[in-house]
């Protein structure tokens, strides 16, 4: 009796649904947020394009004929007029030693900072306070840190190293800690019960087992600072390959020598970029 | 004894890594001209320089309506860039990634185009369209878009890459075309992350867009860079906070549509 009933109401509700289109579509909560979301950025987009401002007399077809003629003598045609090789390595190696200082400095700060928030080492309180602080450090663009501290230590090297350190530290001490974070707690257990002290639980345990991946993150982010010391250089004048850049285009206008500075910077960025890639494989990625 | 080998080894790998790090420190400084790590010791004083003269005054309270037109249209154009940017990745991932690429040579071209655009300075960017496109707002969005453009590529070929082996080979097996695969397969995969990926983007090309704009004369760095050459350091201060504030609101947001979606 029970049966036939049940069977009754399936077939009834399939002879209804004929003819309605099946859902494969469920509206979950994840998937509004993702259409929401898409939404919103769609609508700001389509408006800015609408309301774009071009500078005065644009012509479309002529500024990017020029863009492309100059992308073309750019790739093609680079050639040196103002200096020569040895200034070219000389202001690359200026570039990368302005990278190196911000590395050094931010990894030795980052490194005592990312105890303290690193969870396993810290307290919460701590640990969250630090989180805080170094997201304020991540929000202000690098290129205002150094333009900020250019006032208070002089436009130069000095400032370009200060200013670009907070967002390595910021960047450092989240990587660090999160691989603090990966020591197996009983490590830590077992070193406190046999009476370690604390700093010998960092020196003895979880510096020697983090090592690997820390000198890793360290230079990634090596990598990352020579770009950003490239921008930072043409910015205040720090000097080197960014600096040679900024005169190259805002003063003389000269599209070939831009073309052999690009070509410097690709070749350092590319065998850094692979550098890091073989450090990450090898070191970072678990799995 | 295999212990005290341990302690060792650990003691001279510990001195062959700061040996090289006070090489590195030696050279890096001469060629630069850095002064010492004194300099350093400059950052507490120059902080409290900082509070004393960056702090916004009733002054600057006037340049306030100026600072958050400029701020709108920065963040508006970070976006713009970030959603345009990211169609024409989406293309190039698509026939670049090691799953779904047309052949070799789309593989290979794919992967070039974004790595070249992705590596060429910011500032070389800025500067040569700033030759072809003066001083207006489309000259940031340009530069914004070319270097989105570059890493979102790779970004969405690593998403590709990592999630959608699988939803490949089961869609192929059933006998379904290649447009079938990316759009009903690959593409509902990796949406979610890609969204992520925008967010993240949109939130670092706020920063990036200050440094164009110092370069290009636009939006809130060119804001920032007028008030800074002009001595107004309040006002440049009220600059740096409401960037501040806005990258971190927006970091934030993205926080929460994350949990929301993934």
């Amino acid at each position: 009796m029970a049966q036939s009933q049940v069977t009754e109401t399936t077939v009834e509700r399939f002879i209804e649904r004929r003819g309605e289109k099946i859902k494969i579509r469920k509206w979950t909560k994840p998937r509004i947020w993702l259409y929401v979301t898409f939404s919103v950025l769609l609508i700001i987009t389509l408006y800015q394009l609408v309301f774009m401002e071009y500078s005065r007399n644009f012509v479309p077809q002529e500024s990017f004929s020029r863009f492309f003629n100059d992308l073309y003598r750019m790739f093609f045609e680079p050639r040196m007029t103002r200096f020569n090789l040895q200034g070219l390595i000389d202001s690359i190696l200026i570039t990368i030693g302005l990278g190196i200082l911000t590395t050094l400095a931010g990894s030795l700060i980052a490194f005592f900072v990312s105890l303290g928030a690193a969870r396993n080492l810290s307290n919460r309180h701590v640990s969250n306070g630090i989180r805080v602080v170094m997201s304020i450090f991540r929000a202000v663009p690098a290129i205002l840190w150094v333009m900020v501290f250019g006032i208070v230590v002089g436009l130069g090297a000095e400032a370009a190293i200060i200013g670009m350190s907070f967002h390595s530290i910021a960047y450092l001490v989240k990587a660090y800690s999160e691989s603090f974070e990966e020591l197996d707690e009983g490590i830590i257990e077992a070193l406190k019960a046999s009476g370690a002290s604390w700093w010998q639980i960092v020196f003895q345990a979880v510096l020697p087992s983090s090592i690997s991946s820390i000198l890793s993150w360290t230079f990634i982010r090596f990598e990352i600072n020579f770009m950003n010391a490239i921008a930072v250089g043409a910015a205040v004048g720090a000097g080197g390959i960014g600096y040679e850049l900024f005169i190259a285009g805002s003063f003389y206008s000269d599209i070939y020598e831009i073309g052999v500075i690009v070509y410097a910077s690709l070749i350092t960025a590319g065998i850094l970029e692979f550098i890091s890639f073989q450090l990450r494989k090898r070191y970072i990625v678990k799995d | 004894m295999k212990e005290i080998d341990i302690f060792a080894k650990r003691k001279i790998s510990t001195f062959i890594v700061l040996a090289v790090f006070a090489i590195l420190y030696v050279i890096s400084a001469n060629l630069t001209n850095f002064g010492g790590p004194q300099a350093f010791v400059a950052v507490p004083e120059g902080i409290h320089w900082l509070f004393v003269h960056f702090v916004p005054t009733q002054e600057s309270i006037e340049h306030f309506p100026v600072i958050m037109e400029d701020l709108l249209s920065t963040v508006f154009i970070s976006v713009a860039a970030t959603m345009v940017a990211s169609v024409l990745s989406l293309f190039m991932a698509i026939i670049g990634s090691r799953e779904t690429g047309l052949n070799a040579a789309t593989k290979f071209i794919a992967k070039a185009i974004a790595s070249i655009v992705r590596n060429i300075p910011l500032v070389a960017w800025s500067i040569m369209l700033l030759l072809s496109f003066r001083q207006s707002q489309f000259t940031g969005f340009f530069a914004l878009f070319l270097t989105t453009f570059g890493h979102l590529t790779r970004a969405f070929m690593e998403t590709i890459d990592n999630t959608s082996g699988g939803t490949i080979e089961a869609l192929q097996a059933t006998g379904a075309s290649y447009f079938h695969i990316i759009f009903q397969g690959v593409i509902p995969t990796v949406s979610t992350q890609m969204v992520s990926w925008l967010l993240f983007m949109i939130e670092n090309n706020i920063r990036d867009a200050t440094l164009i704009g110092i370069f290009t004369g636009t939006g809130i760095g060119y804001r920032f860079e007028l008030f800074y050459r002009s001595f107004r350091y309040n006002a440049a201060g009220l600059v740096v906070l409401v960037i501040m504030l806005v990258v971190i609101g927006i970091e934030l947001l993205s926080n929460h549509i994350r949990r929301q979606i993934l």
